[in-house]
């Protein structure tokens, strides 16, 4: 599971994770949620429907193999209507329940359902049996969720389940046991996206404590958006307490054979003194997240933006950082 | 060439009494939303500001860390200009409560208030904060016109999935509440007559089958005790979306110079056209600050390079490369906006530069607010 605040990056880092996931001889299943098509856009194909497709191949290893990613865009009605087909035998009424509004009422309205179903779609990938009945159904190594963000990730896995406190009895209640079962054993790992900015941070923490308390597994911090690591420390702090020497900067450019005068070197300087407080900012949220005591990943801010080459760039960078072993 | 967005002419407008900031998660709508309505009193309006979940400190900066529900004053707000700013921050289960307390006898309302279904829907519902937020706004409005004690109110959107859940999560609520699926429920309540359609029995089978027997039962009591209420639920919901009509409302779009945020900002400003919802403009918050020399990035990057060859820890060459990160951020955000104005070309537009700090007192608001109303 990848969960994450509105605006870290939540998805690029989902898709980087499938990527570094599908080593050589393992398919990898990437699975969102949002109704976004953001798979569909990062991975520059079609908007997918509610059916496993294979989007891509796994970021390659030293002697140029991977696996295989495949995707899936699970929308809460398709996966009423399936899971109705696979265990109940409703006949006529399964039409009538769209008819009425049921399939609206359970998809939206009723509490929690919407989530159940959402995340009983992604049981139901990982709980697939090898060699099953269905031979053109493909069995998975590993599942990734692009999950929703943080602020409603506890709500989303049932950990204040309002579902729970109504159903307390009957299929949909036995239905969240199974899948909570699933969440809270080791072979889940949530794993939480933030940038180095107060807000985030906070809400990681918040997200961490939360997900604690509810006995789910806490997998890492993927601190995403870095910004670039440019200036030595030495560099910063020079920047910062302003005693840069101009002159210095100069005649490093001259012989860089740049056209240089007083004001290029004060824009410079000006940039790099914005860049200084940031950093220090960082800094300072890198020490938070350290303190969580957990397993934490970096990865840049790529200034050209995030396409195929960039995501198996960061894939890579997980992988090498030990986020996949 | 993209017109602008006039900030300080729309707050200084008397006809303009609401501000809504719509945008997708995470572009900072709550800080502009604040800094707009800081903004807007110390240019002598008489301002609140609802919002939705503001960060921790800034909470405490503007005083709205306890949820009551109703507007304080915020400290430190400058005078001279003859404004107020009063602050709030949205409890929506307490909303919900309230409407169903105004709009219910005492007994019906406790039955109600005491319903498990009721309890989960008003405090997890993905559309409840959206519905409770336009609530808030209706009554403030209501309030302000009755009494006079705010000329302006700025609305925070809940940080939806989506931008357009704000507009459509009222409608889904209160359409759910007069639709098919709830008359079904009632039929039992309204008398055995009525019972015995083949629909009903499918229906309730399979409800049965699905959901169980005591949550169905749950939905049932709800849902005849609330009876009484559709009605004023959807004339109090058709009323807020009229009001959002209203000429005195201004849509602002906030939106990061990212393509999922600028995507989503360009549905909204459709979805607000089609519905004749009126556009202010779109704030685009965070932008990466032009460099003020015309150095290019590839120019950067070789001289960097000569230097690196020599001297590794040179100042220098870091401030080079640097400055070619920041041209490249500046030419892909600005190719981003492009885009959106191709499509967009009439949506008056303002560029907020990313500040250096994170914003958390009122002298950052100020500052987000001057950088909003200085467009060059």
């Amino acid at each position: 599971m990848v969960t994450g605040k509105g605006g870290t990056g939540k998805s690029t880092v989902a898709a980087a994770l499938a990527l570094a996931l599908a080593t050589v001889g393992r398919n990898v299943l990437l699975c969102e949620v949002e109704g976004r098509q953001g798979i569909a856009r990062m991975f520059d194909v079609d908007s997918l429907p509610y059916e496993e497709r294979r989007i891509a191949k796994g970021a390659p290893d030293g002697a140029g193999r991977a696996g295989q990613v495949h995707a899936l865009h699970i929308d809460p009605e398709s996966a009423l209507l399936e899971y109705l087909a696979m265990y109940y035998k409703l006949g006529r009424a399964g039409k009538a329940l769209d008819r009425f509004g049921v399939i609206d009422f359970a998809t939206t309205v009723a509490p929690g359902v919407r989530d159940v179903l959402l995340t009983g779609k992604v049981y139901e990938a990982v709980q697939r049996p090898r060699g099953g009945r269905n031979k053109s159904q493909i069995t998975y190594d590993a599942v990734v969720l692009d999950a929703p963000p943080t602020g409603r990730i506890g709500q989303f896995l049932g950990v204040n389940s309002e579902l729970a406190g109504l159903a307390k009895v009957g299929p949909i209640k036995n239905q969240a046991d199974n899948i909570m079962g699933l969440l809270r054993s080791p072979r889940t790992a949530v794993h939480l996206v933030t940038i180095l900015e107060e807000m985030p941070v906070q809400e990681t923490s918040d997200g961490i404590a939360e997900l604690r308390a509810a006995g789910l597994p806490v997998g890492g911090v993927v601190v995403n958006l870095v910004r670039p690591q440019d200036l030595s420390a030495a560099s910063l702090a020079q920047v910062r307490d302003d005693v840069v020497d101009p002159t210095a900067i100069i005649s490093d450019l001259k012989r860089a054979k740049v056209d240089v005068d007083a004001a290029l070197v004060a824009s410079l300087v000006d940039q790099a003194r914005d860049h200084a407080v940031r950093r220090q900012l960082e800094d300072e949220q890198r020490a938070l997240v350290a303190a969580e005591d957990l397993p934490t990943y970096e990865l840049p801010r790529l200034a050209g933006g995030i396409d195929r080459g960039a995501l198996l760039e960061l894939a890579q960078l997980l992988r090498a950082q030990g986020m996949t072993s | 060439m993209t017109p602008v967005l006039d900030i300080d002419a729309l707050l200084d407008d008397r006809g303009t009494e609401i501000i809504v900031c719509c945008g997708s998660g995470g572009v900072g709508k709550t800080t502009t939303s604040a800094a707009l309505a800081l903004r807007a009193a110390e240019r002598g309006r008489k301002v609140v500001v609802l919002t939705i979940d503001p960060a921790r400190r800034l909470a405490q900066a503007m005083g709205i860390e306890q949820l009551d529900n109703t507007p304080r004053p915020v400290a430190g707000v400058d005078p001279a200009g003859g404004g107020t700013l009063d602050a709030m921050m949205l409890d929506m289960k307490r909303t919900f409560d309230e409407v169903v307390e105004s709009q219910a006898s005492p007994e019906k309302a406790k039955q109600i208030l005491e319903n498990p279904f009721y309890v989960a829907l008003s405090s997890s519902f993905a559309g409840t904060q959206e519905y409770m937020a336009m609530e808030k706004l209706g009554q403030l409005h209501r309030e302000a016109q009755a009494d006079g004690t705010y000329d302006l109110i700025v609305v925070d959107t809940p940080p939806s999935r989506s931008a357009l859940d704000f507009l459509d999560a009222p409608e889904r609520l209160s359409s759910f509440l007069d639709g098919r699926l709830i008359r079904l429920l009632i039929a039992p309540a309204r008398g055995p007559a009525r019972l015995m359609t083949a629909g009903f029995s499918l229906i309730t089978g399979a409800l049965t089958k699905i959901l169980g027997g005591p949550m169905l039962r749950d939905v049932q009591t709800f849902v005849a005790a609330l009876d009484t209420l559709f009605g004023s639920f959807r004339q109090r919901a058709d009323k807020t979306f009229a009001l959002l009509q209203a000429n005195g409302t201004a849509f602002v779009v906030v939106a990061a110079p990212e393509p999922d945020a600028l995507r989503e900002a360009a549905y909204f400003v459709d979805r607000l056209t089609d519905d004749d919802m009126p556009l202010a403009g779109l704030v685009v918050n965070r932008a990466a600050p032009a460099p003020r020399t015309d150095l290019s990035a590839e120019e950067a990057i070789t001289a960097a390079e000569r230097l690196r060859s020599g001297d590794s820890s040179s100042l220098a060459a870091g401030l080079l490369r640097l400055h070619a990160d920041r041209v490249r951020m500046v030419e892909r955000e600005q190719h981003l906006r492009e885009r959106f104005v191709a499509s967009h070309p009439q949506v008056p537009t303002a560029v907020v530069p990313a500040m250096a700090s994170d914003v958390h007192d009122l002298a950052g608001l100020r500052a987000i607010g001057e950088a909003m109303a200085a467009q060059d």
